[in-house]
């Protein structure tokens, strides 16, 4: 187990430096830099400026060396100042302008995870318990329905739902009026009006794989022998499905957990965008159309490490959970 | 073909429609495609999905003779216009087959605005098969033939944009540009995955290797924030045409892995089987025992892959033009048409323009419901 563990570690550690690196090629795609996207500005505002001053203001900013240079000075300010550079857009470090905002998009993500969770676990079961029942097709509509509608369309269609028929602020995450108040009684109830939407939006076609998958393997679970033998020897039927089926067919929701983070977590920026939300998903879309590449590449490698921790966290528990994972995996 | 089909019989299993005698011996004597669609004829919702694909897909070939409007003729006098309601029976109630009323613009004084609003006395009828605004069907064949037009006056039956153009026409065309990206983009992922799964299953060893480690990275990316610094770098002064074009490769280049990976996994459990070795000692070579012995044998899987992964590629064409890193004017698709819904206000104001929403949900959920049917009639231990 301990050299599965090293093995999966170490791996991680390459793909999160591959990426880095992939992450930077990427961002420096574009033709052009910030230097002339900044200067193309000041010359739309009607101000003189000469090649030799973009060519000073392209030194300042370090953009005159060559790429290979800047990742390097990227990468080892990283590691060992845990400085991700300089926001070109903010004039600010990337650090500061991120902070609050990317404990914002994990809480989201962790909270919406949860809540998924404990609303699509117990559905499957119930589907799976009530196959072909009026229940069970209604949660199986749903659930394609839950997968066919892109998020940002369900943010929409929720966001005018809420505005039309509930009266409520659309977007953002407090009323207008509780904007710059302290946090008080009334403030909470006022963000857990304007949460439930991102929550809903981000987590629904989550929970809607999950029922499908935990219904499936409860329906090949539920005619084993030893359910049958449990309840020849009179186990109750309500504890019997939670004591035995259930627990089996939990393994591999449960370990999919890393997964379904990872999902989220990428998908955030459209939903959090059109919802208004101050996560990250706003900021990354603005910084890659400024060429902002610090703030845009320190985004981007967020959504990279966490999908790949997600990734991470999934193996190890399969293997924590499924024996056959694990001992084939030490073996490789 | 027949050799693969032996050992996964099932007896007892019936045909549908056949008695029991002779079911018998259709199903010993049917090829795999046929079981596999007589499997799949049971699954109803996989049958109606198909319906709405084959709906979708003739939208998407005859989109220009559907359309009453070209994609950028604009009708100033009917400006972010009310869907048109089609009526059979005028207001005293006499039948005059179907038809939209007429629209004269009032002037509000409230507002000071003009406002369109329906004239009753002014019946359009809507005639089917007459010739109307000329066009090109696919760009080659000049007409002007259409499904249906109003003589005098306008037909827009999703109402009209910020710039008088017929939603409905606009919709149609989007259909034509949403749903061949999603065409253009699996032949992509199609090939490169058919290639890397085929050069990594059948040589094996450090070119295996290789590949694998490229696919576990490539699916370590999160995918919209890829697709979307992707977009990010198509720069601004490229004709749609182009932009369109790497979209779909974007978009194409991502989606290849799952393939490539059970195209792999199908060629090293099937380099053992008896029917490749017989072949290899009939003196077959190598690939004319992949395409002519392994190919058929996993060419349904793939045909499933492809299906599962047709929606992906809708909605992320969808998602990128939405938020205006994708596809731009004037080339028309469902996420170009929906930027015009950005908001909520948009939507307030002028909710017809939402419409291509439906469009999108019903096309994705017709390709799932059809995917998850295929999967199950092509894997023979599926009950």
């Amino acid at each position: 187990m301990a050299r599965f563990i090293f093995q999966r570690t170490l791996t991680m550690l390459l793909m999160l430096f591959l990426l880095s690196l992939v992450v930077f090629l990427v961002l420096e795609l574009p033709p052009g830099d910030f230097a002339e996207r900044y200067v193309h500005d000041l010359r739309q505002s009607g101000a003189q400026v000469t090649a030799e001053q973009v060519q000073l203001y392209r030194h300042m900013l370090g953009l005159d060396r060559p790429w290979y240079l800047r990742y390097l000075n990227w990468m080892s300010g990283i590691l060992t100042r845990f400085d991700f550079g300089w926001s070109l857009t903010y004039r600010m470090p990337v650090t500061q302008v991120i902070g609050d905002r990317l404990v914002f998009t994990v809480l989201l993500s962790v909270v919406t995870i949860a809540l998924s969770y404990i609303i699509a676990i117990p559905l499957g079961i119930f589907s799976a318990m009530r196959q072909y029942s009026i229940g069970d097709y209604t949660f199986t509509v749903l659930g394609y329905l839950g997968m066919a509608t892109p998020a940002f369309l369900f943010a929409l269609i929720l966001l005018y739902i809420s505005v039309i028929y509930f009266n409520t602020s659309a977007g953002g995450i407090f009323s207008v009026e509780f904007q710059n108040q302290p946090w008080s009684w009334a403030k909470l109830v006022d963000f857990l009006k304007h949460m439930w939407m991102p929550v809903v939006v981000l987590g629904t076609s989550g929970a809607a794989s999950t029922i499908r998958t935990m219904r499936a393997t409860m329906l090949d679970e539920k005619n084993q022998l030893y359910v049958t033998v449990a309840r020849a020897k009179g186990v109750p039927e309500r504890k019997l499905i939670w004591k035995y089926p259930v627990r089996a067919a939990l393994n591999p929701v449960v370990s999919t957990i890393g997964w379904e983070l990872a999902t989220i977590v990428s998908g955030s920026p459209i939903t959090a965008t059109v919802l208004s939300l101050p996560d990250i998903g706003p900021m990354f879309l603005k910084a890659l159309l400024n060429q902002d590449i610090y703030l845009s590449g320190t985004i981007l490698l967020i959504y990279s490490a966490l999908t790949i921790i997600g990734t991470f966290l999934s193996d190890i528990l399969l293997a924590v959970l499924d024996p056959r994972i694990r001992l084939t995996g030490g073996t490789q | 073909m027949r050799r693969t089909l032996l050992p996964r019989l099932k007896i007892g299993s019936r045909a549908k429609g056949l008695s029991p005698e002779t079911s018998k011996e259709a199903y010993y004597t049917a090829t795999q495609f046929q079981l596999m669609w007589w499997k799949f004829q049971r699954h109803r919702m996989a049958i109606i999905g198909s319906v709405v694909l084959a709906i979708f897909v003739f939208i998407m070939i005859f989109c220009e003779f559907l359309a009453p409007y070209g994609p950028q003729s604009r009708n100033s006098d009917y400006i972010f216009g009310k869907p048109q309601k089609l009526h059979f029976f005028d207001e005293g109630g006499k039948f005059q087959g179907l038809f939209v009323y007429g629209v004269e613009t009032a002037f509000d004084r409230e507002t000071m605005q003009l406002v369109p609003t329906e004239d009753r006395d002014v019946l359009h009828k809507i005639k089917f098969f007459r010739r109307g605004e000329p066009y090109k069907l696919w760009g080659i064949i000049r007409t002007d033939l259409h499904l249906f037009v109003v003589e005098d006056g306008f037909v827009h039956l999703f109402g009209t944009d910020n710039l008088g153009r017929d939603v409905f026409s606009r919709t149609l065309y989007g259909t034509r540009t949403s749903l061949s990206i999603g065409f253009i983009g699996v032949m992509i992922s199609f090939v490169v995955g058919l290639f890397m799964g085929g050069v990594s299953g059948f040589f094996g060893g450090f070119l295996d290797n290789l590949i694998q480690r490229l696919i576990e990275f490539i699916r370590s990316i999160p995918t919209l924030p890829l697709w979307m610094s992707l977009a990010a770098a198509l720069p601004k002064e490229w004709s749609p045409l182009r932009v369109y074009f790497t979209v779909t490769i974007i978009l194409g280049f991502i989606t290849w892995t799952t393939l490539a990976r059970r195209v792999r996994g199908k060629l090293i459990s099937m380099r053992e089987e008896d029917f490749v070795f017989a072949a290899r000692i009939a003196g077959s070579s190598d690939l004319r025992i992949i395409i002519r012995h392994m190919l058929p044998a996993f060419l349904s899987y793939i045909i499933v892959d492809l299906t599962v992964s047709f929606p992906a590629m809708i909605l992320g064409e969808t998602t990128l033009s939405f938020i205006g890193l994708g596809l731009r004017e004037p080339v028309v698709s469902w996420g170009v048409l929906l930027q015009a819904s950005q908001n909520v206000k948009a939507i307030e104001q002028h909710p017809w323009l939402f419409i291509p929403a439906a469009f999108v949900i019903v096309s994705v959920l017709a390709f799932s419901l059809v995917g998850d049917g295929m999967r199950d009639a092509a894997d023979p231990y599926s009950h």
